[in-house]
Parts: structure tokens; C-alpha cells; sequence
């Protein structure tokens, strides 16, 4: 068997980052894997990557990534509202300006997406889908047939992606898995401060993935994150578990669970 | 269609996203004076489909890997069998419903909360509001309409559904923060706690066109004007529209002779001739008819200013 560890975006959360390592850790995990978007929302960004370098995490790139890495003026994160893109400005440009260049090199260079063949598995790790960086898969908005087609199309058996910020998965049929592996780096807008990630045993013919809950000191994530002045509305977030900003992109389903 | 000098671009389809389906043809309670498709109480010009057909385009849409499923009108309600179609559609992909929600009854809405609830997916409601006055929107909707879709809105908000209010920017672009508010504070003080909206530009076809004139010849996309454009922004990248004609590029050139692709999505999945005027307008604003859409400014203008109204609270 094996065992992985598929950790979404981290968005600057390096205090939940390093829980969910030390979570992977103790679960004896063959390897961590990250899905991109180390930057955004959070504090002090250069914190991510002495922990993704020392736990010797594969990261692939995500759309924040590629833009930091290239010093874009945006965060390629695909909001659509006004209010939405306003707040990721704000996050963005922090980000930006206290990103340190080795740390942006590093990031343009990471892959767009990882291949992986174990167990007879193939496993596909991406940031949107496989098709776009930036796409939205919702749980509530995306059929099972489109996903069928994304695995026959890719040729893959198990897609990881992260992107929206909250976990889901789903079986296709012939035995293959689509998964939404969450972030840690905030809360699912659920009320609860704690984040996830996603633990995928894979053995020949099987493979379960399972949701591991993340508590971390997010009091002091939050009081850090009023040091550095960003937006209280994001401070909010993770102090309550309620999103308060990205709310537009999200569908009715998942917008209803919420409270704003 | 096409008047531009140049022959107009083609654009391959990507994937079939969206499935549009123009489910009550375009029959319509309302006769709005900007309707692209020119709807009106007997406008049979497009028919209402049947529930086997509606079915059958589903599953053939399935069978390419369809991500979503949009029905459309003329008004989708007036359809003796929509709530049967929507149960049937949420069995097996996302729904989108766009409506007047002047016509809704409660014992459709019991049925349709109780089938999302059942499903994984999402059943969105999009319903057209073109003022936050009754004054503003029945200028343009027609006498009685404001009070009777804000009834709609209210009995959706009733059933736990949080309805995309899109209305069409008859207005100055300048003035979009203060019809924004008014639209956002009309919804909250009708018992809507966290009101969605999307804006649309509008679009010289149909009614539209006789009340403002057609697009002038040179309001046309050109293949130049592709490079560097993100052209996942246009509908006919990744949509078809079913209608009773046939298939169609996209829900907006419906009325179109040319813009038909075959009688089966299986005949209409070649590419698309971005020739009309409309798709000059899809260009410039991007992503017009998906429930994702930007409610403000253009593809060009890619993070526009808020203006002061992210206090949303």
C-alpha cells in the first residue's frame, strides 16, 4: 500500500501548514504532496517554504504561484464580482511585495501538474482540473459526466485538485476517483475554525481517501495577520470558519451552507 | 450576418459545458422591450420542446461530458412539464433556470427543493429584474411585472433558494454603483439576506434592436482581435443552444438562420463563426450567459474598482 499525503492551498497559513505536516508525518505518509497557491489571504508568506523544503513536500504550481513567480499584476484566481476581486487585490499585493525573489524563482519553476503511477494507479495532482489552472470545480456544479470525461480524456484514474478552497469527491464509473483535497490554509466556510487536508491510501484496486481535519493556533495566525494590517474581513475568516470575502464565485449549494 | 470586410473568425468548440436548452421556445408571459429574442405571448417563431426531447438532448449531452445544464425561454415555466424536467436534470447534472418567477406556485417550488435537496447539484434560479423600482423595471418589462417577480423572489427565498437576480445594464455604466445599491438594498428589505446579481449588457437582436438600432458593420470581431483574448470568455467556446430549430452556436443568436450548426448536437459540434454583432458584445464583456458571469466592467478591465460598495453588509 501506499500512502499519500495531498495537501491543497496554503495561502500564506504556514501555522496550519506545519500541523498538517506533522499530522502526515505521524501517519507515516510515503509521500506530501501540494497542489499550489503557498501564497495569498495569510501572513508573512516566505514562512511556507523552509516547511515545504524541510518536510520535502513536491509541490506543483497553482495560478497564485505562476503569477508571484512572475510578478503579474494580478492573482489569475478567476472572480468574476467586483467585491471578490477587490479583496484578492488587497491579498495579492501584500503577497507580492514581502515574497522573496529565491523564493519566487523556485516557485516558477515547479511543474503545472504531476504525473504519478502507483500502486496501478495513475494519479493526475493538478491545481483547478487538468485542463485549466484557474477552473472552479464545485462539487454542486459539476456533473459526473464531465468528469468522466476529464479522467478518459487525461487518461487518468484519480484526479486531485484543490483551487476552490473546499473539499469533496466523488466515484466514476470503471473504479476511478475525482477529489477536491480542501486547503489548509482557511477555513471551509462551515463556522469552524479548523482546515483540511487529504489522506490517499491507494492499494491495487483500491484506493480510499479520507478528510483529515487540521486544528492549529489560528488565534495567533489571526493576530499576525492584524500586525501586518490585512483586512479584517480575512482575520474573520479564520477566527469564525465563515468566509466573508470570494462569496460570488460560489454556487448555490455551497454559498447556502455558509452564513454570508 | 457577416458585413465586416474580412470573413469572420471561426471558433472550435472546447468542450461542451453548458448545455442550453431553449425549453419554452419563445413563448413568454412578459414582452420586454429589450428581449434579444424578441419573446411575446405568441411568439411561436421558436417552439416549446417536449419532455422526450429535453431528455433525450440530455443524455446525448452526457454522452460528450456535458458539465452543466441551462434552460431558457421565452419563459421556461409556461412549460406544462418543467418541474418534471428539472427533477429529471438534477438527477444527473447542475441545473440553471432562467425566469421571470412571475408564474412560479408553491407546490412546483415544494417539488424543486425537495429534488436539490435530494441531489448533489445545484438548482439556480436566475431572474431577470431591469430596476429596483417599480417605476425603473416596469418601463421596460411592462405594467405589474416588478410586483409580480418580486413575489417570485420572495416565495424563492421562501423554499431556501438564493436566486441570481440578473438584470440588463439599461442604464450608464458610471451610474452601476448606485444602481448596484439600490438593486442590493430593494432585495435585503424583501427578506433576500445575501442577494446575488448579475449585470448583462445588452444585446441589439430581437425587441432590443428595433428600440436602439443594430450593430453597425463594424462591430464585429475580427481575427486579430482573438490573440491574447482569453476565449474561454465567449459562449460558443464551450455551449451549444438546443432549440426547436435545431442546434444553435449559442442561447443569444437563436433567431438566426445562420447561426444553426445541424439538427443534432452530434452535427453541431464543429466550429462556431463569430460573424454577428451580439458576439462582438459576448467579446467585449465575456462570459454573459454563464451563472459565473462578471456583474461589472469589461474582459479588458479584468479588476475594476468597487467603488465603495464592499460593504455588504
Amino acid at each position: 500500500m501506499a500512502r499519500l499525503a495531498l495537501i491543497g492551498g496554503v495561502y500564506s497559513n504556514y501555522l496550519a501548514l506545519e500541523q498538517a505536516l506533522l499530522d502526515a508525518r505521524r501517519r507515516s505518509v510515503d509521500a506530501i504532496y501540494c497542489l499550489g497557491d503557498l501564497g495569498a489571504f495569510g501572513p508573512h508568506p516566505d514562512r511556507v517554504f523552509p516547511l515545504l523544503w524541510d518536510y520535502q513536500v513536491l509541490c506543483i504550481q497553482g495560478n497564485y504561484d505562476d503569477s508571484i513567480a512572475r510578478g503579474l499584476d494580478n492573482c489569475q484566481c478567476g472572480y468574476t464580482d467586483p467585491r471578490d476581486n477587490y479583496f484578492a487585490q488587497i491579498s495579492y499585493d501584500y503577497t507580492l511585495s514581502r515574497t522573496s525573489p529565491q523564493f519566487r524563482q523556485w516557485m516558477g519553476r515547479l511543474p503545472k501538474q504531476l504525473r504519478l503511477e502507483c500502486e496501478g494507479w495513475r494519479v493526475l495532482l493538478c491545481h483547478g482540473s487538468p485542463r485549466r489552472v484557474n477552473e472552479f470545480l464545485w462539487e454542486s456544479t459539476t456533473s459526473t459526466a464531465f468528469l468522466e470525461w476529464l479522467a478518459e480524456t487525461y487518461s487518468t484514474d484519480l484526479i486531485a485538485v484543490t483551487h476552490t478552497g473546499i473539499k469533496w469527491k466523488r466515484r466514476l464509473k470503471g473504479d476511478r476517483w475525482f477529489v477536491n483535497v480542501g486547503v489548509v490554509g482557511r477555513p471551509e466556510n462551515d463556522g469552524q475554525p479548523h482546515v483540511w487536508y487529504t489522506l490517499l491510501d491507494l492499494e491495487p484496486k483500491r484506493a480510499d481517501i479520507r478528510f483529515i481535519p487540521i486544528t492549529y493556533d489560528f488565534r495567533r495566525l489571526a493576530a499576525e495577520m492584524q500586525q501586518e494590517k490585512l483586512p479584517e474581513e480575512f482575520v474573520e475568516t479564520i477566527v469564525t470558519g465563515w468566509w466573508t470575502t470570494c462569496l460570488e464565485i460560489l454556487p448555490q449549494k455551497e454559498r447556502r451552507r455558509g452564513k454570508w | 450576418m457577416n458585413d465586416s470586410p474580412s470573413p469572420a473568425p471561426l471558433l472550435e468548440l472546447d468542450h461542451l459545458d453548458h448545455l442550453w436548452i431553449q425549453v419554452a421556445g419563445t413563448l413568454c408571459n412578459y414582452q420586454c422591450y429589450h428581449c434579444f429574442i424578441s419573446c411575446h405571448p405568441k411568439n411561436h417563431n421558436l417552439e416549446m420542446l417536449s419532455f422526450d426531447d429535453v431528455t433525450s438532448v440530455i443524455q446525448q449531452a452526457l454522452e460528450l461530458g456535458v458539465k452543466e445544464i441551462y434552460f431558457t425561454g421565452g419563459e421556461p415555466f409556461l412549460h406544462r412539464r418543467m418541474v418534471d424536467i428539472l427533477e429529471y436534470t438534477l438527477q444527473y447534472a447542475p441545473a440553471t433556470v432562467l425566469t421571470n418567477a412571475s408564474v412560479l406556485r408553491e407546490e412546483w417550488l415544494e417539488r424543486l427543493a425537495e429534488a436539490e435537496r435530494r441531489s448533489v447539484y445545484s438548482l439556480e434560479f436566475r431572474v431577470s429584474l431591469d430596476g429596483f423600482t417599480e417605476q425603473e423595471n416596469d418601463a421596460i418589462r411592462g405594467p405589474g411585472t416588478f410586483q409580480r417577480t418580486m413575489d417570485g423572489i420572495e416565495k424563492l427565498v421562501r423554499w431556501g433558494f438564493l436566486p441570481i437576480i440578473s438584470a440588463v445594464r439599461t442604464w450608464p455604466v458610471e451610474k452601476d454603483p448606485q444602481v448596484i445599491s439600490g438593486f442590493l438594498g430593494l432585495l435585503r428589505e424583501r427578506g433576500y439576506r445575501r442577494p446575488r446579481l448579475k449585470l448583462l449588457p445588452t444585446l441589439r437582436l430581437g425587441a432590443e434592436r428595433d428600440r436602439s438600432g443594430d450593430y453597425r458593420p463594424d462591430e464585429r470581431i475580427t481575427s486579430g482581435m482573438l490573440a491574447d483574448y482569453p476565449l474561454d470568455q465567449l459562449v460558443c467556446r464551450s455551449a451549444r443552444a438546443v432549440t426547436s430549430r435545431g442546434v444553435c452556436v449559442c442561447p443569444i443568436l437563436v433567431e438566426m438562420a445562420e447561426a444553426y450548426l445541424g439538427k443534432t448536437l452530434h452535427e453541431a459540434l464543429g466550429p462556431a463563426r463569430l460573424g454577428h454583432g451580439a458576439c462582438w458584445t459576448c467579446y467585449q464583456f465575456g462570459a454573459i450567459c454563464s451563472n459565473a458571469g462578471r456583474s461589472e466592467g469589461q474582459v479588458s478591465n479584468r479588476f475594476p474598482e468597487t467603488r465603495g460598495w464592499h460593504d455588504w453588509r
